[in-house]
């Protein structure tokens, strides 16, 4: 096994809605549990992405391996439910689990999350502090955690919670219990990454949320280009076609020599295809430099033409894993 | 010889004709719906767009626009109020305005309470945090927002955004559920156990309000307390104000546009969304498929014109490296199409009934309104009237040439 990656244990993952942050939460946890790791993935939305993505069925509360990965290691996966979360809380501080079930029918739980929406990202986050803390025989149970955590427009507020928590409660279990996960989530131990397409608005996103996360004091981690189309033609063939220069008459002679039918029709097609991709791409190759200027270590994701599933997102997680290294030797 | 096995159509439903339904003087009301990041703001937009110019007063409701569509709408500030966007030529009129969420609620408790009350109200801090961070307040106020907009009648049709949440249900639940938690018996039992006089209010319920006043703060569920007081002689419940608002989408004169994306997540959101307004028998005029890659040929497979793309190479020859590229951009454009196909009959086999439109991926994004125009010609546009002849209810044709 080799020495950790990395320091931080902790990978928050965000995005804009939309641009896949839970398909690259789900590889990251794959790309971290490599060389016989153990990585526990975190849903805190209780939409079953996760599931979906592993072709599991719903997950319960409850942590349960979704796939091994090379050398030995195993990420196992967490869809946190409130209303347990906060029976857990209830057990552990008074005791009460099953007053708190009597509670749970009269609707009294929902009511409580609902008056004070922190109370949920309290609940939340402090059990995936829980979890990052967690030791057993001298180690630490999870050797990463990684969290398919809110869309960009809630992340600070989520993460940020506990500190207005921490002021609203004074003292007691709750004050105790915000300040333990503050001191993690600020730590170097955390790393907040953001998950962006190369368009208009998911980047803008990211640049509040980063803006808005140094704010906070929360740590920033890489930012994650997903879904990022590459280029097929060779880079003057793509300028050319980007400003329009690129015609069916140029492509025919040899797509004649080939012997392919349809003629200019065709060429005139392939021409017309080969013109939008290389605007399109001119149009996400503008936006990088957006994304650059944002100044943190970033990593591309291919956008895969096939269907998401087990081999596709192993192959998002290589890539990944190769982002986490570099970032360390440079 | 064919790229992947041909997706099995499914039972053919009627087109879905939004340039008739955005122009029929009956139609008062359109909303777009769907998951988040699927386009509903741009989508309403350019409904927005072609009603006016096809001699309609329209007014859209976004709620969260991109800067650069809010700019070419004109919407610099949020002032919560409608403002006329300049369309050259167009025979209507186009206005457009932001959903200020906190500013309509206030207005809500301005508007139904007497002065010295409201500033009880806007003044207290759980109303502040409801007004502002409750999950929900932002659809139960683009409800309240459109209940005003038709009740003005200053506009023939009213197209509106949904709130970008995690599933398009939010919007049709949301209101609903804010307004049952605050007429609910829980807020009145937890803030004034005594008045009520409930026996059900027991040691363990007793109980449990102390733990919650000590993990939430007693401050808090005294301003809850002040809260519901000021609020019970105010207006005739939060209860009836949704139902009124809920009902309006019912009428005739509504229809809802579910907009999806070509991808698992947003289609499965549309199908929930598709069930449950036919459950409400709320109506429904269709389903669009947005960001579409229809290839511009279909004569050539992916597997064809990948083959091709070497044979080209080994033939050789001035542009041979341009002309094999080109044939693997198809490639890439076919299978793309494939998959997205596949996905859009999959809805369509679980939903036949339902009308389907695609509207195919701009090169960039869309922000000015000859963007918004290209779409709402992709929306609104004939049939049939395709480069390739595909009609726009699909990616590719049903069955192969």
């Amino acid at each position: 096994m080799s020495p950790d990656p990395s320091p931080v244990r902790l990978h928050v993952v965000t995005g804009k809605g939309g641009t896949g942050k839970t398909t690259v939460a789900a590889a990251l946890a794959l790309a971290l549990a490599a060389d016989g790791r153990t990585v526990l993935l975190v849903e805190t939305e209780g939409r079953q992405g996760i599931a979906q993505l592993f072709d599991t069925p719903p997950l319960p509360y409850e942590e349960r391996r979704v796939a091994v990965t090379r050398g030995g290691g195993e990420v196992k996966a967490l869809a946190i439910d409130v209303e347990e979360a906060l029976l857990d809380y209830l057990d552990m501080f008074y005791n009460l689990r099953r007053a708190g079930r009597a509670l749970r029918k009269m609707g009294a739980v929902d009511f409580a999350t609902a008056i004070a929406p922190g109370l949920r990202d309290v609940l939340i986050t402090g059990k995936v502090k829980e979890a990052v803390t967690r030791r057993h025989d001298g180690r630490p149970v999870y050797d990463a955690v990684v969290v398919d955590a809110p869309p960009t427009g809630r992340i600070t507020r989520f993460l940020g919670v506990t500190g207005e928590m921490a002021q609203l409660a004074r003292s007691g279990p709750i004050k105790t219990q915000s300040d333990g996960v503050m001191a993690v989530l600020r730590s170097p131990q955390t790393a907040v990454h953001v998950v962006t397409l190369l368009e208009d608005m998911p980047v803008q996103e990211t640049a509040d949320a980063i803006a808005e996360l140094t704010k906070a004091g929360l740590p920033i981690g890489s930012v994650v280009v997903n879904m990022a189309a590459e280029p097929v033609l060779p880079a003057d063939g793509l300028a050319r076609a980007a400003d329009g220069g690129l015609t069916g008459a140029e492509l025919a002679p040899a797509l004649a020599a080939a012997h392919l039918p349809g003629g200019d029709g065709l060429a005139d097609a392939l021409a017309a295809e080969v013109t939008e991709h290389a605007r399109r791409w001119a149009g996400q190759d503008g936006l990088r430099a957006e994304v650059e200027a944002l100044d943190r270590p970033t990593v591309e994701l291919p956008l895969l033409t096939g269907p998401m599933d087990l081999g596709s997102l192993f192959e998002l997680a290589a890539r990944l894993e190769d982002h986490l290294q570099n970032g360390e030797t440079a | 010889m064919t790229a992947a096995r041909a997706p099995r159509p499914g039972p053919v439903a009627g087109p879905m004709d939004l340039d008739a339904l955005i122009t029929d003087p009956e139609t008062r009301i359109v909303v777009c719906c769907g998951a988040g990041g699927v386009g509903k703001t741009t989508t309403s937009a350019a409904l927005a767009l072609a009603a006016a110019e096809a001699g309609r007063t329209v007014v859209v409701l976004t709620i969260d626009p991109a800067r650069r569509l809010a700019q070419s709408l004109g919407l610099v500030e949020l002032d919560n109020e409608p403002r006329r966007v300049d369309v050259p030529g167009a025979s209507g009129e186009l206005h457009a305005m932001m959903l200020d969420m906190k500013r309509t609620f206030d207005d809500v408790v301005v508007a139904h309470s007497t002065p010295e009350r409201a500033e009880q109200i806007l003044a207290n801090p759980f109303y502040q945090s409801l007004s502002s961070s409750f999950a929900g307040t932002q659809e139960y106020m683009a409800m309240e927002k459109l209940g005003q907009l038709r009740a003005s009648d200053r506009w023939d049709l009213i197209i509106v955004d949904t709130p970008p949440s995690r599933s398009a249900l939010d919007f049709l639940d949301a209101p609903n559920r804010m307004s049952r938690f605050l007429d609910g018996t829980m807020i009145r039992l937890l803030t004034a156990p005594s008045r009520t006089g409930f026996k059900i209010a027991s040691a363990g319920f007793m109980f449990f309000s102390r733990i919650i006043s000590k993990i939430l703060g007693g401050q808090l569920l005294r301003d809850i307390s002040a809260f519901v007081a000021a609020l019970d002689t105010m207006f005739g419940g939060f209860r009836e104000r949704a139902t009124a608002t809920y009902e309006l989408l019912r009428r005739p004169g509504t229809w809802f546009v579910v907009v999806a994306t070509p991808e698992p997540d947003a289609l499965r959101e549309a199908s929930y969304f598709v069930d449950r307004l036919s459950a409400e028998e709320m109506p429904l005029a269709g389903l669009v498929v947005n960001r579409t890659h229809p290839p511009a040929t279909t004569a050539l497979s992916a597997t064809r014109a990948e083959g091709a793309a070497e044979e080209v190479l080994e033939a050789g020859g001035p542009g041979a490296d341009l002309a094999a590229a080109a044939l693997r951009v198809h490639a890439e454009r076919m299978l793309l199409a494939t998959r997205e196909q596949h996905l859009a009959d999959r809805f369509t086999s679980a939903h036949p009934e339902v009308a389907v439109r695609t509207v195919p991926a701009a090169a960039g994004d869309v922000h000015d309104l000859d963007g918004l125009r290209g779409m709402a010609e992709a929306l609104t546009g004939a049939d049939g009237d395709t480069p390739t002849g595909t009609p726009r209810t699909r990616v590719l044709p049903a069955r192969r040439r």
